[in-house]
């Protein structure tokens, strides 16, 4: 126990010596990383705008509000199309992560020299870089438009999908598959009888899960011209007008609250 | 024992329990999800010509990958990634400062009401707004550059951490709260050897899980001006220069994998 002498009594204390050196040392580290970040930072920054920007704030303000209400009538076709990058997105997702997620589960995979590492890395490829980013590269290769949206929530979603559901393949009941197995099944009837309903529980649980995260991202999709939503507020962005973004911004906020009570709905039904 | 047997026992022919076990709400999901399927693939307009021209592009693009070009873009690809890296590591710290108290004052057992509501109120705002449409406004506020990334990308991890580490709290175990509680100590000594030892390990690991969050995030703010890797994938995707791009999402992808690597080693040694 660290204790140390004061007026020859014992006094106890949290740390050793050495303890505390080692602390004070890494909080001096750690301060001096950060100082450098913001001293980068602050070189980039014009600071003329920053003081400005309490202004700048106020004159957006009161430019947005109250918002364009009659403007809701032009969204309706881009709500619709929101919905449907995100719905079909995740249905094409599933499709894919169902069978990367068995080849990426030990207890499934075919070879877990050769095949589980190729899936591993579609899972965390697909998995690390955002939406736009697939949004940006597809507009490039078949154009911008709705398509181009559901293909890229589709890719960035097979890696999150894949990867929930091959952790849960790895969980399952092993006993249930033996059981399976000693009646003579052949390999695809022990995923049909045995694997699949443990489960599909988590399948249903992740799909909703996922489509609700979907539903968030399609929303700003539009922004580099992959459909939906996004693609108001972007053109409404570069005419400065405003009260119309202010209305896009509610309407999106509205769809990721009522995606959010579907989706936890969905999952407390499941689970 | 054979098949029939079973059959028979039944009375019908034994098939498996379906999912769904109410049939009205089985067919009526089924029907709906068709209907809404034919729906969508009727409203999507795809220009399979201009897809076919793509193909070429896309197969382009998965070739750059083999020879992904560091060399010719240098200056800025570095840059760009040093921006990102700053962003991230700046944003983190503050953001992870800003959440601990808010985290606190969010947690039932610990605040009382008034603050409680207020800091579940700053929680809320900050997870139903994404950070991209966050990074307009700062961006339209504070004017291009890394301080507009930095703030945002702050403000997301104050939402996620402060939830995250107010559940935590709220199921941490009350005896050994209440134990420091009972020796006399004040409210401050009450949090730092009550509270703080309980939810330290998670803290640790969510704040190194929302760092890797942060980096991705901090890749795609560059779209809209708000500094980091982002601008320069942008602008190579826009001149087609496909081995640039193919370089930094290599880059991306891998900066991901390590820190994703570090954050399994961290947290399973905190833990």
């Amino acid at each position: 126990m660290p204790v140390l002498e004061k007026d020859g009594a014992q006094v106890w204390r949290r740390h050793t010596l050495r303890e505390k050196l080692v602390r004070w040392f890494g909080w001096l580290l750690g301060l001096l990383v950060f100082a450098i970040c913001w001293q980068i930072i602050s070189e980039s920054t014009t600071w003329f705008f920053v003081w400005d920007a309490p202004r700048i704030a106020n004159d957006i303000w009161t430019r947005a509000t109250p918002p364009r209400w009659e403007y809701i009538t032009q969204l309706g076709r881009p709500i619709w199309d929101t919905l449907n990058i995100a719905t079909l997105g995740t249905v094409i997702a599933l499709f894919l992560a169902v069978p990367v997620a068995f080849l990426a589960a030990r207890n499934t995979t075919p070879s877990a020299l050769f095949i589980r590492p190729v899936a591993l890395l579609i899972i965390v490829s697909t998995r690390s870089i955002n939406s736009l980013i697939w949004a940006l590269l597809l507009i490039a290769i078949i154009g911008p438009g709705v398509f181009a949206g559901v293909i890229a929530i589709a890719i960035r979603s097979i890696g999150f999908c894949a990867k929930l559901l091959y952790e849960a393949i790895e969980e399952i009941d092993h006993a249930q598959v033996e059981a399976i197995t000693a009646t003579g099944a052949s390999r695809w009837q022990v995923m049909a009888y045995g694997i699949v309903p443990q489960i599909l529980p988590a399948f249903a649980g992740i799909a909703v899960f996922r489509w609700d995260i979907n539903i968030r991202e399609s929303t700003v999709l539009g922004l580099v011209g992959a459909g939906g939503i996004g693609l108001q507020l972007s053109s409404s962005l570069n005419v400065l007008a405003w009260p119309q973004v202010s209305l896009i911004l509610l309407v999106i906020l509205a769809a990721v609250v009522i995606s959010e009570w579907v989706s936890a709905k969905v999952r407390g039904a499941i689970i | 024992m054979s098949h029939r047997e079973l059959d028979d026992m039944l009375g019908r022919k034994w098939r498996k329990p379906h999912f769904v076990t109410n049939p009205v709400l089985r067919w009526s999901l089924i029907v709906g999800f068709i209907a809404y399927l034919i729906a969508a693939f009727m409203t999507i307009e795809v220009d399979w010509g201009r897809v076919y021209e793509g193909l070429d592009r896309g197969w382009q693009f998965i070739l750059a990958f083999t020879r992904p070009d560091f060399i010719s873009r240098a200056g800025d690809i570095w840059g760009g990634l040093l921006e990102s890296i700053v962003m991230t590591v700046a944003a983190s710290v503050v953001g992870i400062l800003i959440s601990i108290p808010i985290g606190l004052g969010a947690a039932r057992n610990i605040a009382p009401l008034p603050v409680y509501m207020i800091c579940r109120g700053i929680v809320a705002i900050s997870r139903a707004l994404q950070e991209i449409i966050v990074a307009i406004l700062l961006v339209a506020i504070f004017g291009f550059g890394p301080l507009a990334g930095f703030l945002t990308l702050s403000f997301a991890t104050i939402g996620f951490l402060s939830k995250l580490l107010a559940e935590d709290i709220e199921s941490m175990d009350k005896v050994q709260a209440e134990a420091i509680r009972a020796s006399g100590a004040k409210w401050m000594q009450w949090i730092n050897y009550g509270v703080q030892p309980q939810v330290m390990p998670r803290l640790i690991g969510l704040s190194i899980y929302r760092v890797d969050i942060n980096f991705r995030e901090s890749a795609i703010l560059g779209l809209v001006g708000a500094g980091g890797i982002g601008a320069t994938l942008n602008t190579a995707f826009d001149r087609y220069e496909y081995d640039t791009a193919a370089a930094i999402l290599i880059l991306i992808i891998g900066i991901v994998m390590m820190l994703e690597y570090l954050s399994g080693v961290i947290r399973a040694r905190v833990q």
